[in-house]
């Protein structure tokens, strides 16, 4: 526990990608295998889920630190971190354990289904030993909470130089369903056997947003042009007679596509097809409200499979009879796609048509045009492309449409998580409905830390209102807002729900007066 | 009551005489020299006699007496002397006794040593008015010895890489405490406040260079440099590059504080009670009144009302803050006050 907590306090501290590399790296070198496997499984987000309740977490802690709870609760609106928050109030001066993070983590995994009692005995015995910096790793653990500034990409790199390999193929080594409890360090990193795990997906090349002018990006014709598809990106693999389905996100989620269960009799074994999942109805995508809809569902009735049906729109081939495809070119692989979908035909599987374009000057109409069908903008992938991991600037370029922007005033204010604990920063933005103002998003992101305190500062100062952790100001800041999309929604009171709103800017410039209307929101609900 | 809450500040009646008064008095007996206890504009002044140089160097020209500790004067028929406070050189807490009635006005202090400061004194007393900064109990303080030898380690491994260690921390009290605790044969620049302001307390420079326009970075190469928080984010640190940041102040206590100040390293060094100090301070006064000021004051009032069955009220002051106003005016507030 002592070496990991080392390892989270250096990655807390730097920003510098190297350093963090060179930091994971000192741990997998001196690490026993077995911490280091529950070591990856945690930097890679594979974390387990809260073993115990919140409520019980809290009250023990109260009680372990002989005080009131309303005074836990005041202490943990301060720091604004439930882990934090009890690493502090329990006394741990003078404290040093020996306890390893293999040992931890085994424990965590038995203890769901034990009792109340034995699960306050266990949190005990680990509350009265560990040190101050442990027990804030631990909390993060029990909490579910546990989070690192490293991506994924830094720990395949870390990985590959501490043990001499090729970055990519760590992260295929590291891809899919193993787990840190019956997984063996080296089995994962080193052996060959394909058979050892069916289910195991390619990591997905993403794109960045187009950065660059059309004239370094060469002959258009050079590129295919794909719209981007507004769903959720997925991995289709047949192997063994058996289906898998992997989202972006590596969750494997096979069990919320019951449809596609009848590919594994009609796709070859050995394929792997890279795609969107889209609702799709009568020829017709549906928006991705409906997708929500259908992913949000615990049980699928045969209702919602009928209202809401699926299907995958291919992208791309990865695996062909078992080969692994992607070192082939872009060109290649979609004539193989092609191909594959010609002879094992399926009304699930659609092709991802090819936008024509020659020239780069009609592309933003294309653009443009792709968000009247449902897409986020466009695709652009260099011919020649070979198939990348993680995500990567030069040969996949997406170009999204600009989002809707909204001008709004903040009404309400509450006070952040982590970082920005301490700081009112977690903002409710409202509109004009005629003489009031309508809540209609909160928004967290896209202020400056300058910026942010001078809106505290300012908040403080116009608070009209305290309940509980949330404040009323005065509505007199003005901020444009962006968002993807736009929807109807009963569980709003304005009656409409926006995707992904987040702070393009203050606008110090604007006055309350000049806001927009919800009648300007219903205006775009009905462009879309 | 002997001791009344005005608009001013602090005040005695029979004494006629004000403690760290925000407006201009006639009769004002200042805790400590830190720039939200010491104004300018006052007639008479009182104050410890370690505090007396840096307050005309702050203050200018300005009509001061000087007590020791428990050295005792009187004022129409008030007994009033000044204890030890623990928070920087010359802090003091203000005893006032009249008929039997007896008050402590703590200004701001710590219990724990810091090894420099001359150490916090329980003062016996019926009513007590304490700070509470760090009245919440998140706030418990590392020893000092802890927080010196990793602010040591640190510098050493930057050294070891080639780099600076700039380290902010406030003029005066902190930078004092900070240059006492460094254990180093490298060079250590200060940013020309500190090194007036030592000159003012009588610090010896010596081992010290002092930053001018002629700085070369040959000097430091590597080296020390401590500034105050005025120079975060200034173009003026520029020029120490390549350097490691750390700031030591008591906020860095909490994770959000330590990240939001974009150091590489908080050192939890502060010249405040924590959660502990404070219940001990209260405690030893054996004050059945306690009237609690600047901080989480609501917070800590009810713990002791409700927790330690005392009669403990909140007090308006004149400078209130939440968590970050705090951190800003702790890390500014030195600098206002050239």
């Amino acid at each position: 526990m002592k070496a990991f907590t080392q390892l989270y306090s250096e990655l807390d501290q730097t920003t510098k990608t190297n350093s963090k590399i060179e930091a994971m790296s000192r741990y997998f070198e001196t690490a026993d295998p077995v911490d280091s496997i529950w070591a990856i499984a945690l930097l890679t987000g594979r974390k387990p889920k809260r073993p115990i309740r919140t409520g019980d977490l809290k009250l023990w802690a109260t009680e372990l630190a002989n005080i009131p709870f309303w005074l836990f609760e005041e202490s943990y609106s301060v720091v604004g971190d439930l882990a934090e928050t009890i690493s502090l109030l329990i006394p741990t001066a003078f404290r040093s354990s020996s306890v390893s993070l293999n040992t931890v983590m085994n424990e965590v995994l038995n203890i769901y289904t034990k009792t109340v009692e034995q699960k306050k005995e266990w949190l005990l015995s680990y509350w009265n030993v560990l040190a101050q910096d442990e027990l804030f790793v631990f909390n993060k653990l029990i909490t579910g909470s546990f989070r690192v500034g490293a991506s994924q990409q830094l720990v395949f790199k870390a990985l590959a130089k501490t043990f001499n390999l090729d970055d990519k193929l760590v992260a295929h080594k590291l891809m899919g369903g193993w787990l840190p409890q019956n997984t063996a360090l080296k089995e994962l990193l080193f052996n060959e056997d394909k058979s050892f795990d069916d289910s195991r997906p390619y990591p997905f090349y993403l794109a960045y947003q187009l950065d660059v002018p059309f004239e370094e990006l060469g002959n258009i014709n050079d590129w295919q042009i794909e719209q981007k598809f507004d769903g959720i990106r997925g991995q289709i693999i047949v192997r063994n007679n058996k289906i898998f389905i992997w989202s972006r996100g590596e969750d494997l989620m096979t069990d919320k596509f019951p449809e596609f269960d009848s590919l594994k009799n009609i796709l070859p074994n050995g394929t792997v097809i890279d795609g969107e999942i889209l609702p799709f109805k009568e020829g017709k995508i549906l928006s991705f409200n409906d997708m929500q809809k259908r992913i949000g569902r615990k049980n699928l009735s045969k209702k919602i499979l009928t209202e809401i049906p699926l299907c995958m729109m291919c992208y791309d081939l990865l695996e062909l009879n078992g080969t692994d495809i992607r070192p082939a070119s872009l060109h290649t692989r979609r004539v193989e796609l092609e191909k594959l979908l010609n002879d094992h035909p399926s009304s699930l599987l659609k092709l991802s048509p090819l936008q024509q374009c020659n020239q780069w000057e009609q592309l933003n109409e294309l653009r443009l045009y792709s968000k009247t069908q449902g897409c986020e903008g466009l695709m652009l992938k260099h011919k020649q492309s070979i198939y990348e991991t993680g995500r990567r600037r030069g040969n996949w370029w997406k170009w999204k449409v600009d989002p809707y922007t909204i001008d709004a005033v903040l009404i309400y204010a509450q006070s952040g998580h982590g970082r920005r604990a301490t700081l009112f920063t977690d903002y409710t933005f409202a509109i004009r409905d005629g003489d009031t103002l309508m809540p209609f998003a909160k928004a967290y992101s896209g202020l400056t830390d300058k910026e942010l305190v001078e809106i505290d500062t300012w908040i403080k100062r116009n608070t009209l209102e305290k309940f509980g952790p949330v404040r009323s100001v005065k509505a007199e800041l003005v901020f444009e807002i962006a968002f993807e999309g736009i929807n109807v929604s009963p569980r709003h009171k304005i009656g409409i729900a926006v995707r992904f709103p987040r702070i393009l800017r203050w606008r110090k410039d604007k006055k309350p007066e000049e806001i927009n209307t919800k009648n300007d929101l219903l205006q775009l609900l009905k462009a879309v | 009551m002997l001791i009344q809450f005005t608009n001013k500040g602090i005040y005695c009646r029979q004494a006629d005489v004000y403690i760290d008064p925000w407006q201009p008095v006639n009769k004002a007996i200042i805790t400590h020299a830190h720039s939200d206890h010491a104004r300018v504009g006052n007639k008479e002044y009182l104050a410890h006699t370690q505090s007396e140089n840096i307050l005309k160097y702050r203050l200018g020209n300005i009509s001061l007496q000087t007590l020791n500790y428990h050295q005792p004067i009187q004022m129409n028929g008030v007994n009033i002397s000044l204890y030890p406070a623990g928070h920087i050189l010359g802090s003091a807490q203000v005893r006032l006794e009249y008929k039997g009635e007896v008050w402590v006005v703590s200004g701001d202090y710590k219990v724990k040593s810091d090894h420099y400061t001359v150490p916090f004194e329980p003062v016996k007393c019926q009513n007590f008015i304490t700070e509470s900064t760090f009245g919440l109990p998140i706030y418990n303080f590392p020893e000092a010895e802890v927080v010196n030898k990793s602010l040591n380690d640190w510098i050493k491994q930057n050294a070891a890489q080639g780099l600076n260690s700039v380290i902010i921390g406030y003029a005066l009290g902190k930078a004092q405490r900070i240059l006492e605790a460094l254990q180093t044969d490298l060079p250590v620049l200060l940013h020309s406040t500190i090194y007036n302001t030592n000159e003012a307390l009588g610090f010896d420079n010596s081992k010290y260079i002092k930053f001018t326009q002629e700085f070369k970075k040959e000097i430091l190469n590597p080296g020390i440099v401590l500034a105050t928080g005025t120079s975060l984010g200034s173009p003026w640190m520029k020029r120490f590059e390549p350097y490691k940041l750390g700031i030591c102040s008591g906020w860095m206590q909490l994770r959000g504080s330590r990240r939001r100040s974009n150091a590489d390293m908080g050192f939890i060094m502060s010249d405040h009670a924590d959660w502990a100090g404070l219940n001990s301070a209260v405690k030893d006064t054996g004050a059945e009144n306690v009237y609690v000021t600047h901080g989480y004051k609501t917070s800590f009032a009810k713990w002791l009302r409700e927790e330690k069955k005392l009669n403990a009220m909140e007090v308006e002051t004149l400078f209130e803050g939440e968590g970050i106003e705090n951190e800003t005016k702790e890390l500014n507030q030195e600098d206002g006050a050239q």
